[in-house]
């Protein structure tokens, strides 16, 4: 229950973050809802030696329409995309998944960035922005770039975040006419954590898949967009024969993960089961 | 109002938990208090071939540590055991040192090295930290069976074999393999009643205090069990004067058993305090806990049962392997034995059965009582078979047991029922509870919903269990034959105070029953006082004389007995006061409502008016000691034997083996209720705790004897919506044997529902025909490969 | 280095010193003495310590004290108003909501979130508002009805007071 003895320092903005970091090194890490570090350093599992808290820079919490994208700040909370209008009517999955995340408590103080930044394999967020096609925005000393969410998660808890660089935003771009989403999730019963993810957004016309997408997390060590359900959808009719089809081998060339909750082979026959599910939904 | 039996009246001690004002042991700051970090094996097997602690003692805040060859140089003793049960060939049990903090070799991952006392908490952890152990891991084993294989490492020198005791109880086995050998099917079922956590949600905690001017020694602890604990601490233990050691239990968040045992860390708080001259408080994280309260069940067994061709049950046969941890907790050598072999009749006329049971040593940590202690073990094993053997012989699982029921009986016209393992059953009505069951789940309407969901490719299932428990622990001498080394009474003390307002010392201890108001509502009815003018006092060694505790669903049953016989006591001694008073004949008084009248008149006089005499006796009865005021001991005549029918309706899915608990219905019996609301709620909190095995709960160990899930991010906890609210009901059969009535209530939820939630798996998945048992819980994944195999 | 921090705890402003790294809950019981928070995990799930900051319910030891500077704290000895229970503390006596005691002020503070942005719950959503609270003693059964005893009392239509 105790953690290691740190400094505390409150970042008043983007900048100041980036400059305390900077001036820290290694030494220091980000403070945002502190939801994954916090019980993690209470375990001694982490022990920085100065946190500078985000959480309270407004400039980083919004949810905000920006030309054709949907902008979410990385300080916004879990809470706040559950109940947001704006996303629900961007992609409806973007509140279910949220409302998927741990519990209330924690959804009031987890933020989304700080979700992306950390990568747990088993979190929801990093399926759902693949499948959404969202970029991620970082910033650092040498400035701001933004990142496809499609290859910034690199591997187990790892992203292309670089050094002393802060992730600020996701920008989503606001999907065609007759697209739909969804999110749906086989839960870690304990920790409820994603033991398979799927995340689907589907732009059916004339009654043929004009574009998918589809985005896996929890199966293996990082978060990644089923390719071989979007080649084989591609053009075909959202029916359940071709969906069934279409799952077929997903998460084949992935490094699947196995815990005592679930082996491989049941994790490969959760992810084309829970990919058919938000599929289906996505389309039925 | 005084008519308080049976109602459902609002809990008195709510009131200070709904304003954040209950007072529990971490709660408690001393003056001058110390805090204790105790450093942990990480190994669950490994000798300590040097410990070093010379920076840690530098760090900030530190006062003392010390460790384990501290404690081998005091020559203190360690933790003992609380019963003592022999090899089939009566060697004496296998009872190696438990000793406060190991110096040579750890044995199971927690395994205390090392206390570190600092000023504050912080510094403790902080310190820990710094203390360097050279560890040598050796190999280690967690499984009971694999322990006792040839060549499995070795807990202590002391057993061979990792063998603690082996035991046996019913027909001897020649009888009973005969009887087998006749029947004309045999059920046979392998598995693992699996290692579960009992996770009371607040952790342990204890606080020793040693005042140097008065030699007086408190002790505030998370126990479910003060006064136990006390005689454990001094008597064997620490060798320190019981009249000058006062154990307090506060308020304690849960307890399922994991609580009555005396801990190691118990008498290292006293230890540590009598030394640094200061109070010294240490409390487990959660993460601590997992790794050091005593776990429950762990039982590996084969269990057989024979049937003729009409169903009726011939012979029962089981062997279990009982894990026992690497040390024995306080009753850890009775669970598996006299609280499991015991209930191997179950409901059933079975003729004969024979139980063999071998205590083993493993690198784990110890294996106690968790609710219901050996009787749901022994149920599931008994009510797995049932269905099963229903399933295999084509026969219907409730008419089954229909079958095979013991006929009904009350135990006053009809006598108690002699079981084939030791029991004499108190009464019965088995078939009434199966039977209501049956009418609340709509059993035959339910089996045609389930064929038509079939046909769609749902899977759903219905599961029962019929169980009987062994509770009202216990008659002294009974226990005392079987190797308690306690009696176990209890002790209620009724103190009439002079304004007539009423102040109860019992020695069981509420850790959430709810004894502050049940206890009142017998005491103010009995009396006919307002349940406002009595108050229950608990867990205080100072105050309580003594007591046994709370555990086996035995408190009503004992300590209310007890209390109950204060009452009569009152009651007969206030007749003196108020006949002298009325100027009459004790014998022509008639006690009602709080009043004391002369038969057939109005002349009468109160309670009240009888207190005040007695402490004011100016105007007195000759040869009548002043003073209203008595304590009694209950020693039980008997167990008491609660009983019922539960039946689980599950949904399976298909793709994924995730399987969706409906509906449970539950139909208990356990005697007469006093406060309905409160029995309820047990029943409640049980059926989750017997569900949360079934479907969610277990430790896990890896090869190397390390727990694995030892946490809530690994150990599934049942939440709000993975239970549906519960149908409930219940059948009364009074206790014959104790005044009123009886029979318990804590244990009896967690002991039926586990089986009939297997059981309704089993029956959804019955479409892909009988197949091996399928190990608890039952996990998504667990069932998916049992469907593909 | 201690921090000095302002917050107002149960509508009372409170200025203290504290460790960077002491917990909000910390904070709460061993500097305020309000051990009506309890702590039942070092996970961050089963709840017990849950308290409102600036209205939602948190993990009050997954925060740390400099966290919740400037922030109004209530816990559960500040939720019954001059000294009437709380319809969820009502609710919780009312229906046996509550055994042991342990998990209580953790499971009140979360159901006076739930019933905030839901007044009207069903029981399967009260079940799921419940996920980050663990109970061990009720089997949540009587604590769904605690809190459904609890959203009728607070949706009664106020009784009219006369002028």
């Amino acid at each position: 229950m105790v953690t290691n003895k740190f400094d505390y320092i409150r970042a008043e903005s983007v900048d100041d973050a980036i400059t305390l970091m900077v001036q820290h090194g290694m030494d220091a890490k980000l403070l945002a809802g502190g939801h994954s570090l916090i019980p993690a350093m209470k375990l001694r599992l982490n022990a920085p030696g100065v946190l500078i808290d985000i959480r309270k820079i407004q400039e980083l919490r919004y949810i905000k329409k920006d030309g054709n994208n949907l902008v979410i700040g990385a300080g916004a909370t879990h809470h706040d995309v559950a109940t947001s209008e704006l996303a629900h009517q961007t992609y409806s999955m973007l509140p279910e998944a949220a409302d998927l995340i741990g519990d209330q408590q924690v959804r009031n103080m987890g933020t989304i960035g700080g979700s992306l930044a950390h990568a747990d394999p088993a979190a929801d967020w990093p399926g759902v922005m693949i499948a959404v096609g969202a970029s991620i925005h970082l910033k650092g000393p040498d400035g701001a770039r933004s990142v496809p969410a499609e290859d910034f998660f690199t591997g187990f808890y790892m992203t292309d975040l670089r050094e002393n660089e802060l992730l600020t935003a996701i920008s989503i771009p606001l999907p065609p006419e007759g697209t739909r989403s969804a999110y749906q999730k086989f839960m870690q019963p304990a920790s409820r954590f994603a033991i398979v993810g799927a995340a689907a957004s589907v732009t059916v016309k004339g009654g043929k898949i004009e574009r998918v997408k589809v985005g896996i997390n929890g199966l293996a060590d990082a978060a990644f967009a089923a390719g071989n359900i979007e080649k084989a959808l591609l053009g075909k009719a959202p029916t359940e024969a071709n969906i069934d089809a279409a799952v077929e081998g997903t998460g084949a060339d992935a490094m699947v993960m196995a815990d005592h909750f679930a082996s491989e082979a049941y994790r490969l026959h959760l992810a084309k089961v829970y990919a058919k599910r938000a599929l289906m939904a996505a389309t039925q | 109002m005084t008519n308080y039996i049976g109602k459902a009246v609002k809990r008195v001690e709510d009131k200070r938990f709904l304003t954040g004002k209950g007072r529990y042991t971490d709660d408690i700051v001393l003056p001058g208090m110390l805090y204790a970090y105790i450093v942990r094996s990480p190994y669950a097997h490994a000798k300590i071939n040097n410990l070093d602690t010379s920076r840690a003692e530098k760090m900030d805040g530190v006062v003392k540590i010390y460790t384990g060859k501290d404690i081998a140089e005091s020559g203190i003793n360690g933790i003992p055991t609380g019963w003592q049960v022999n090899f089939k060939n009566g060697d004496t049990m296998k009872e190696p040192p438990h000793p406060l903090l190991v110096a040579d070799k750890a044995r199971y991952m927690g395994d205390g090295v090392a206390v570190v006392i600092a000023e504050s908490k912080e510094e403790a952890r902080d310190a820990a930290d710094e203390i360097d152990v050279d560890w040598e891991e050796l190999p280690a084993v967690a499984n009971a069976k694999k322990a006792t294989e040839a060549g499995a490492p070795l807990v202590h020198d002391e057993a061979p074999d990792n063998i603690c005791f082996d035991w046996e109880l019913g027909n001897p086995k020649e009888e009973v393999d005969k009887a087998m050998g006749q029947a004309h099917h045999v059920t046979t079922l392998e598995f693992t009643n699996q290692r579960v956590i009992p996770n009371a949600m607040e952790t342990r905690s204890a606080i020793g205090q040693y005042e140097e001017a008065t030699g007086k020694y408190t002790l505030y602890t998370t126990s479910q069990n003060p006064h136990l604990t006390r005689l454990l601490l001094c008597a064997f233990v620490l060798g320190i004067p019981e009249h000058r050691v006062r154990v307090v239990a506060p308020d304690v968040g849960g307890g399922f058993g994991s609580k009555i045992f005396h801990y190691a860390e118990e008498a290292l708080m006293i230890w540590c305090s009598e030394r640094l001259k200061r109070p010294v408080k240490w409390t487990s994280d959660r993460s601590e806990a997992f790794m050091t309260d005593a776990h429950g069940r762990d039982h590996i067994s084969k269990a057989e049962m024979g049937f003729d061709k009409e169903g009726n049950v011939l012979a029962l046969r089981v062997k279990t392997h009982a894990n026992l941890g690497a040390y024995l907790s306080t009753f850890a050598p009775c669970v598996p034995t006299w609280l499991h072999g015991t209930l191997m009749q179950g409901l059933y006329v079975t003729p004969k059965i024979n139980v063999d049971v071998t205590g083993v040593f493993t690198n784990t940590v110890m294996v106690d009582a968790y609710r219901g202690a050996g009787r749901p073990e022994a149920t599931y094993l008994l009510e797995r078979l049932m269905d099963t053997a229903a399933l295999e012989m084509d026969m219907d699982p409730a008419e089954l047991r229909f079958k095979n029921f013991i006929p009904p009986f009350d135990g006053v016209e009809q006598p108690g029922y002699q079981t084939q393992v030791a029991l004499q059953y108190d009464s019965g009505d088995y078939h009434a509870v199966l039977k209501r069951a049956l009418e609340m789940v709509g059993y035959e309407k339910f089996r045609k919903e389930q064929a038509e969901a079939r046909k769609e490719g749902k899977l759903l299932g219905i599961g029962f269990s019929t169980y009987i428990e062994a509770c009202g622990i216990a008659p002294s001498a009974v226990v005392g034959a079987l190797g308690a080394r306690a009696g176990l009474y209890e002790v209620g003390q009724v103190r009439v105070q002079p304004t007539g307002k009423v102040s109860v010392f019992t020695g069981a201890h509420s850790h959430g029953q709810g004894h502050e108001t049940t206890f009142a509502q017998v005491v103010a009815d009995r009396l006919g006082i307002p349940l406002d003018d009595v108050e229950i006092i608990h867990g205080d060694s100072d105050s309580v004389a003594f007591g046994m505790g709370t555990y086996g669903s035995r408190s009503l049953a004992v300590g209310g007995s007890a209390i109950v016989k204060s009452l009569d006591k009152i009651i007969e001694k206030g007749a003196k006061i108020a006949a002298h008073k009325l100027e009459a004949s004790e014998e022509d008084l008639e006690f009602a409502e709080g009043k004391w009248t002369v038969k057939g008149t109005d002349k009468s006089v109160g309670f009240g008016d009888v207190a005040l005499t007695a402490y004011v006796p100016h105007d007195y009865p000759e040869g009548v000691e002043p003073g209203l005021d008595f304590s009694s001991f209950y020693d039980p005549a008997n167990f008491t034997y609660p009983y019922g029918a539960h039946v689980a309706i599950v949904e399976v899915d298909k793709d994924t083996g995730q399987t969706k608990l409906k509906r449970f219905i539950a139909v208990d019996d356990v005697g007469n209720v006093i406060n309905p609301m409160i029995v309820d709620g047990q029943i409640h909190g049980g059926l989750a705790q017997g569900i949360g095995q079934a479907l969610f709960e277990g430790a896990m160990y890896d090869e190397d004897a390390q727990l694995i899930n030892g946490s809530y991010m690994d150990y599934t906890m049942p939440r709000a919506d993975d239970l549906p609210s519960f149908e409930i009901d219940r059948t009364v059969t009074p206790c014959p044997h104790n005044p009123l009535g009886v029979k318990g209530a804590g244990e009896a939820g967690c002991i039926g529902s586990t089986p009939a939630v297997v059981n309704a798996v089993m029956d959804a998945l019955k479409p892909f025909g009988i197949k091996k048992d399928l190990e608890m819980p039952l996990t998504p994944e667990r069932v998916w490969r049992h469907m593909q195999s | 280095m201690p921090t000095k921090i302002t917050m107002t705890v149960n509508g009372q402003s409170v200025t203290k010193e504290v460790d960077a790294r002491t917990l909000l809950v910390q904070f709460l019981r061993d500097t305020l003495q309000l051990t009506g928070t309890h702590v039942g995990c070092d996970t961050s799930n089963c709840g017990a310590c849950t308290i409102l900051v600036d209205g939602n319910a948190v993990k009050s030891c997954t925060m740390l004290a400099v966290q919740a500077d400037g922030s109004e704290v209530t816990t559960i000895e500040g939720l019954s108003q001059n000294g009437e229970m709380h319809p969820l503390q009502e609710g919780f006596r009312e229906e046996h909501g509550l055994q042991c005691g342990f998990c209580t002020p953790g499971m009140i503070m979360s159901a006076v979130d739930l019933l905030e942005r839901n007044p009207n719950p069903s029981e399967q959503e009260i079940r799921e508002g419940l996920e980050g609270n663990f109970c061990r003693c009720t089997g949540y059964h009587n604590i769904v009805r605690s809190i459904q005893y609890a959203a009728k009392k607070i949706n009664e239509p106020k009784k009219a007071v006369a002028s």
